[in-house]
Formats: structure tokens, sequence, C-alpha cells
């Protein structure tokens, strides 16, 4: 679903098996592991076959099998929203596959649970560290494995004493008594590091854990999959910097949309493979994107920071009737840009330009005054507010200028609810039922009637068709066409790849709070984008100036 | 909008059914003369409720509304025997009220500090400070126009009531009708959601602690001049009440809904049980049990029976599209 076309052509290819070479030059160790790991093939330890898992109809697996060997470190890749997450959770029994079978150690697991899975040695290293924030390490770490029993005093010397030497096998300097909310990111993602080690995990599963370490933690992290590995033991090790795949891993599994399309031994394929692999795919909707003469530039930002959020030094613009994509990874800082773009947070540093003229953005009332709007992410919680009727909250942005006397007129409100709850075509018996009925497209279409309402010139979108249905889905395409068309600058940022080719004029892609590139739509591709998203940048903009 | 019952059904015919019984068991409680006292006594907790119901639908607390209350008291009584002229003493008393109300909604909005901490602090503090500065004595010794505001007894009663509808109307009203009160609503709903909506929530938390400290000013007022002598210690238990008012009245204590209309109603409710009792010759001191029963009875069946108001509520019905 989100991603279109291969990196198909003739000249395409070559170009892939050239980069293939050059990769591979630059990573002799591979070769050492093709001698070393000739498949002997012994019993998996972990078998997932054929998981199926749907949430309220939107599919997160649909079919993923994977085999993990006693002692290998087996990767898995995949975009966002591929399955990762989700197939990690069922196999920690976090979640319930609606089909499907897993077996540890040739047994089939009938009813998972977390305390299931932990007892039957899986461990999980999550992307976000899942502490107490107000206890301290040795405490945190205890929790997780010791044995309860309710009456017992508690060892405190023992468990310090345990917890300093777990954390000095990750090579973590930090103290046991320190309470868990004064440590880094990075601190934590060790404590999580050591409460995993404790637990002496045959299977051991890392969801990005170098997402927020720096270098000598790496190395330390690197280290301990290697121990492990030795020791006989299994990691699933998921990540999205293939340089570290290629140091690591022995197989590497490729999830696509909720299946698994291929298991592979690193040694096996480049990451030229692994991108192609990872984005492979059809068109499946149409997009209705239209030619529009574009107008002046609407909307500028220079140099824009917010070290807050993790967003530096970003510069883009966007032209009356222009849909500017933005592409990232989750976590890529997008969606942090759009709040700071909007006044939600303090910016320490560059200039937003509004037709052409320098303004201050302080507020999201200030950002409404100079004609912006911004529908947020996760619509639930944010975009509409679901025990308002769907009149309320279609007015509730435009309040001000509607009702400039401070009373409200119930015709008017019902009229503009109306005449906009028509024109974008949500779904309702009445615009007095509270937002809380509509299904998730339908709130998705209040949520934009509001913003529509207060007669923007430039829109911001999130994600504006997350867990939506297809249909659904293509109606705020079309929406989103037509109003480009009537001359609205639109900031478009999504994660479905599918969907910013379709509908951008150019493409912004984020990584790590940074722009990396912008691109028009006719030189990309999904392949190209996701190796930006990846931050494989040099090779795609090298293959442009040639 | 306006009439639409859906969350306030319960305590209404709680309130029908009590009626009803007392009409049959003792029809006296009907004689002007109770009606009239119950409306005095009640007037000024309806105003304070009013005020709690929108706090709580802004999902904040204020329990510092006693203390406020004697507060006011004592400073109004004060002033009429300073020589303040009558007709200045209601401002004065929404001015001070305002003036409590915005030191606490500072401090909850601004400095983000938990509501009920801040109200903690300052319902001890104002109450401690009186008691120090009037060494617990009575304000005595009032001009003669203060009581009844030299209306005489009988039109001084029908202006305290009358006063406390129309205050209690016009916001009521507003509730419906004004903008600044949809933000509240707004606010309480999804703080987030209403600050992404443009909305200026730390604004609206401020404005509406300043609202209830306004409308404590003039229920405390509209109760001292009710009596000859200003005691310094009214208003004990007065948050208690109101807050129970309002949550009886269908206000979830979780903000983001609630009508002013089911407050009015849970006022009256929980004020006819004292009365009724004396009517119906049981010990009064019955009173405080039944009305905990009352409001344990509207927290269980707000938690048990979430669908029985859904689907009492016109709206429901609608299928998911």
């Amino acid at each position: 679903m989100r991603l279109a076309g291969v990196c198909t052509s003739g000249k395409n290819t070559r170009r892939c098996e050239r980069r293939d070479t050059e990769k591979s030059d630059r990573l002799p160790s591979k070769l050492k592991r093709v001698a070393q790991y000739p498949a002997p093939q012994p019993n998996p330890v972990l078998e997932a076959l054929d998981i199926r898992k749907s949430y309220g109809g939107v599919h997160a697996l649909r079919g993923v099998s994977l085999s993990l060997l006693p002692g290998e470190v087996h990767a898995l890749v995949g975009e966002n929203g591929a399955g990762k997450s989700t197939l990690i959770k069922v196999l920690t029994g976090a979640v319930q596959p609606d089909a499907g079978e897993i077996r540890i150690r040739g047994q089939q697991i009938q009813r998972n649970s977390p305390a299931i899975s932990r007892s039957l040695g899986i461990a999980v290293i999550y992307q976000q560290p899942a502490l107490f924030p107000d206890l301290t390490v040795a405490e945190n770490i205890a929790l997780a494995n010791d044995s309860v029993h309710l009456w017992h005093k508690v060892d405190w010397k023992g468990r310090r004493a345990h917890a300093a030497q777990l954390l000095e096998r990750t090579g973590a300097r930090i103290r046991p008594d320190a309470s868990v909310s004064s440590l880094s990111m990075p601190e934590q993602q060790l404590v999580e590091i050591a409460k995993a080690l404790d637990a002496n995990a045959s299977i051991l599963i890392m969801d990005e854990p170098t997402a927020s370490l720096g270098d000598r933690d790496t190395e330390n992290l690197f280290r301990i999959v290697n121990e492990t590995r030795a020791a006989g033991h299994s990691v699933i090790y998921i990540s999205h910097r293939f340089e570290e795949l290629f140091r690591l891993a022995d197989r590497v599994t490729v999830l696509r949309d909720g299946n698994s399309i291929e298991t592979r031994p690193m040694s096996g394929v480049t990451s030229d493979d692994l991108i192609r692999l990872m984005v492979g795919r059809e068109l499946t909707a149409v997009f209705p994107k239209h030619h529009v003469e574009l107008g002046d530039t609407a909307l500028e930002v220079r140099n824009f920071s917010c070290s807050r959020l993790g967003v530096r030094n970003v510069n883009l613009s966007v032209r009356r009737g222009e849909i500017l994509g933005i592409a990232g990874l989750v976590g890529s800082g997008r969606t942090q840009f759009a709040e700071a773009l909007f006044g939600l947070t303090p910016l320490d540093g560059g200039e937003v330009l509004v037709n052409g003229s320098r303004v201050q953005i302080k507020s999201p009332a200030d950002a409404v005054r100079l004609g912006l709007a911004y529908v947020p992410e996760d619509r639930r919680r944010h975009g509409v507010i679901l025990e308002m009727s769907i009149a309320a909250n279609t007015t509730l942005a435009s309040l001000n200028r509607l009702f400039a006397s401070g009373f409200l007129r119930f015709k008017d409100e019902a009229k503009a609810a109306q005449e906009f709850s028509n024109r974008l075509g949500v779904k309702t018996v009445s615009i007095d039922a509270p937002a809380k009925n509509l299904s998730g497209g339908n709130q998705q279409k209040v949520a934009l009637a509001r913003w529509l309402l207060t007669n923007p010139k430039i829109l911001i979108l999130d994600e504006p068709t997350q867990g939506i249905d297809v249909g659904a889905k293509s109606e705020i395409y079309e929406l989103i066409g037509k109003l480009a068309e009537n001359g609205l600058a639109i900031l478009m940022i999504s994660s479905e790849t599918e969907e910013i080719l379709g509908m951008s004029d150019r493409i912004a892609v984020m990584a790590q709070g940074e722009i990396v590139a912008t691109l028009n739509r006719a030189e990309t591709t999904p392949y190209n984008l996701l190796e930006l998203a990846l931050g494989h940048g040099a090779g795609v903009l090298g293959r442009q100036t040639e | 909008m306006s009439l639409r019952l859906n969350r306030e059904w319960p305590s209404l015919i709680a309130l029908i059914g009590l009626c009803i019984f007392i009409a049959f068991a003792a029809p006296r409680f009907y004689e002007p003369g109770n009606l009239r006292d119950l409306a005095l006594a009640n007037a000024s907790v309806l105003l304070v409720s009013t005020g709690m119901t929108l706090v709580i639908v802004v999902a904040q607390i204020d329990i510092s509304v006693g203390s406020m209350f004697a507060v006011v008291s004592v400073a109004c009584g004060v002033l009429a025997k300073l020589g303040v002229p009558i007709l200045l003493l209601p401002v004065l008393a929404i001015l001070i009220g305002c003036v409590f109300g915005a030191l606490n909604g500072a401090l909850v909005s601004f400095v983000k500090a938990p509501s009920i901490v801040v109200t903690l602090a300052t319902m001890v503090a104002w109450r401690e400070a009186l008691r120090w500065i009037t060494g617990g004595a009575w304000v005595e010794g009032l001009p003669t126009h203060f009581q009844w505001f030299g209306l005489g007894q009988g039109n001084g009663q029908a202006l305290i009531v009358l006063a406390s509808l129309f205050i209690f109307g016009l916001l009521w009203w507003g509730s419906e009708n004004w903008v600044a009160l949809r933000a509240v609503y707004a606010t309480g709903s999804d703080t987030e959601a209403a600050k992404l909506a443009g909305i200026s929530t730390t604004r609206v938390v401020f404005w509406v602690f300043v609202l209830i400290g306004a409308l404590t000013g003039i229920a405390s007022l509209l109760n001292a001049v009710r009596f000859s002598d200003v005691p310094a210690n009214s208003g004990i238990n007065l948050e208690l009440e109101a807050i129970a008012a309002v949550v009886v009245g269908g206000t979830p204590i979780t903000g983001g809904r609630g009508s002013l209309l089911g407050t009015f109603i849970g006022v009256l409710l929980l004020g006819c049980i004292g009365p009724a009792l004396i009517f119906l010759g049981i010990n009064p001191y019955w009173e405080k049990a039944i009305q905990g029963a009352i409001i344990l009875l509207t927290v269980v069946l707000e938690a048990v029976g979430k669908g029985v108001g859904k689907s009492l509520a016109p709206t429901a019905a609608l299928n998911k599209t």
C-alpha cells in the first residue's frame, strides 16, 4: 500500500549492480561470514508461521513467517508500517494474533502472554525504554526478573550488586541507585539492555536498540550481541541502519505491507537489494493529481530550528496550489516540525515568511490568524473533540471569526457546518451527532472541515489518511487535490510513500530532524525516497549529479 | 441544545420522585414559608455550584471557595461598618472574589500547579488568616441598612433569590450561547486538541477560576445580608456542598461535559433532603448520610450505567458510518 514501482528500468538496475560491488568492497568482513556459516540448518529455536493480525479492519500482518536458528543474529527490516513492531508484539505475547502459529523449540505456544514468553526465554529491548521513572535502576532491573515473594524482605544490597554487575557488562557507567528519571535516553536504553541480560534469555529481541545510543555505547551493544551469539543464543535485530546489519546479522528477513517477503543470508545481499525488497510493489490507488498552475510562494521557512523537538535547520517553501510532501521515517521530526511551525513550541532560530513577509508565530492562534491550518496526526486524540457535536467541532477554530460578538448563533453555525459537511461528504445523520459516533475517515473530514472553515491559505496535513479505509482514502485524496486547485499551499506529511509520490508536486525528505533532500516528483522513485529517509542519501545525490 | 436532558435525568427523576413522595407524606413541606426558606438557604450554594460546574468541566477543582466565602463575608461587613455605600458592596464583593480567584487561577494555569493542591493551600491560608485577624470575633454593630440591603425582610429575601436565579440563568444561557464558554467545554474535553484548534487553554483555565471567585464573592454577600451580624467562620464545607451538587447533577469529575441545569437540579435535590426530614419527622442527623448515599449512587450509576445515559441521548442511535 505504501510504495509504488521498483527500481525496474534497465538503466537503474545496472546502477544498482554497480553499487552492489562498491558496497561489497567496503564490507570485506561479510565474506568471512560466508565461510563461517554454510547454513548447517539446525532446528529453529523460534518459528512464526503465517501470523496474521488486523486492527479494526486495517491489516498489520497479512501472513508473516519467520524462523530463528540457535546462535544466529536475525535482522528484520521493513518500511514504516511494514509490520515489524506488530510482529514483535505477537512474539512477546503483548498482542494476540488473529491466525498463525508460534513455536518455541518445536513446541507450539497456545496462549502467549508477556509472562509466558519471558518464562520461555524471550527478552525484548523496545525502541522506547519501558522503565519506571521514579524507581532506581537497581529496582527496575530487579522488578523485571526477581521472583515475587510478597512477604520476603527485599535484599537491597544484593539487588544493587547484581545491577552493578549487569550494568558493567553493558559497559554503562550508571549508578544502580540512580533514579531512572535522572538518566538520559541512551542511559535508559542501556538499563533496558541490562534488564534483558538479566533475564538470561535464549532469544533476545532488539527493536532499533541503537536509535538513541552514541558510538561508544553502540560498540558495547555490538559486543553484547556477539557475546549472546557466541553463547549459542539468538537475536532478532531490527534496525534501519544497514551498516549495523551487515556487521552483525547472519540472516535477514524483509517485511513489506505485513508480509514476509524473503529471508536471505546477510552475506548474499546488498543494501540495494534490501531497499528494493522493502519497496517493491504495485500502485494500488489512483491519485487524482491534476495539473495546477502554481502561484506565488505562500510559505517559506529558513534555517528553522527547534532543538527541544530535535528539528534542525529546516529550509523549505510552498507555493500557492502546490502540494509539498514531507517524507521520512517515523521519528524523523516531521510532526515536530509541523507543531513548531504552528506555534506550539517556541523556535530557537530561523525565520518564517508568509506571503513574503516575516512573521512571528507564537501560538496556534497566531498561526490561524496568518492563514495557517494544521490537521494533526492522531485525529482521535487531537483532530476532533470526541464529545462535541460535528457542528461544534467544525466551528471550533473559527469561533472568533464567525461570532465576533461573543455570542453563538446556532443557525449560522449549523449552516456553516452543514455546508462543509456536504462539501467534504461527511456521512452522518445529523451534524448534531457527537464526533465520537463517526468512523475514522469521517472524523478526518470533520477535522479537515474545521480548518477549511478558517479559510486558510496554507494547509498542513499530518498523516491525513492514517488508519482509514481505502474508500475514504481516495475521497480524502480527491479533496486534497481540489484544495490545491483552489490555490491552497499544502504541506502533506505522510509515511505512505505511495501517497507522497501520488499527491506531491515536490517532496522534502526528512531524517533526524533535518531535510536531507527536496526532490521533484518526476525524479523521485520509492527507491530513492526510502534510501534518503534511511540516511543513505549520498548514493542518490551522487547519481543525480551524474 | 437547550433543554435536552441526557446526563441530568437520574437526578431529575430522583428530585421529582422526592417531591411527589413529600407531597403525600408531608404536604406541609410545600407551605410558602418553607419554600422561601429553602430558596434562601440554597441561593448562595447555587451560585458557588454554578462556578464549580465550570471549574470541573475544565477538569480542575477549587476547594478554597468556603474560605473565600468567609473572607468576603467579613470584608463586606467591615466595609459596611466603614461606611461604604450599600450599592457599592456587591461590586466590591465580586472584585474581592475575583482577586482570590485570579490568584488560584494564575497558579493553576500559568504556573501549572495542580489545582487540588493550590486551592487546598489557599483554603487553609485564607481560613487561618481570617481567624488570626478577627480573633474569631464576629463583625457586629453593622449599619442597619446592611441587613436585607435596607429593603426590609420581604423585599430583601426576594432580591436575594431573584438575583441568584438571574445570575444562574445568565450563565446557564451563556454556557450554551457564549463562544467563551464553549471554549471551556473544549478545553476540559481535550486540552491538547483545544490548543491545536487555536484556543488559549491557559487563559480559559485562568478565567474560569476568576469566575468562580466572582460568584463566590457575590454569593457570600447575598448570604451575609440575611443576618444582623457577620460570623467569622461562614462557608464551612461549602466546597463539599458545591462539588456534591455538581456531581449529583451529572457532571463527571473528570471534566469535559456537564450542564448547569444539572447542577441546579443537584442543588435542589441535596438542599431538599434536610428540610424534608424535619417535615417527615425523621431525625435530621440523617441528612448528611442520605446526601452521601445520593452522591455515591450517582457515581455508581455513572460508572456502571455509562451505556444507560448514552442510549437515552438522541444522537446515539446513529449508525457508525
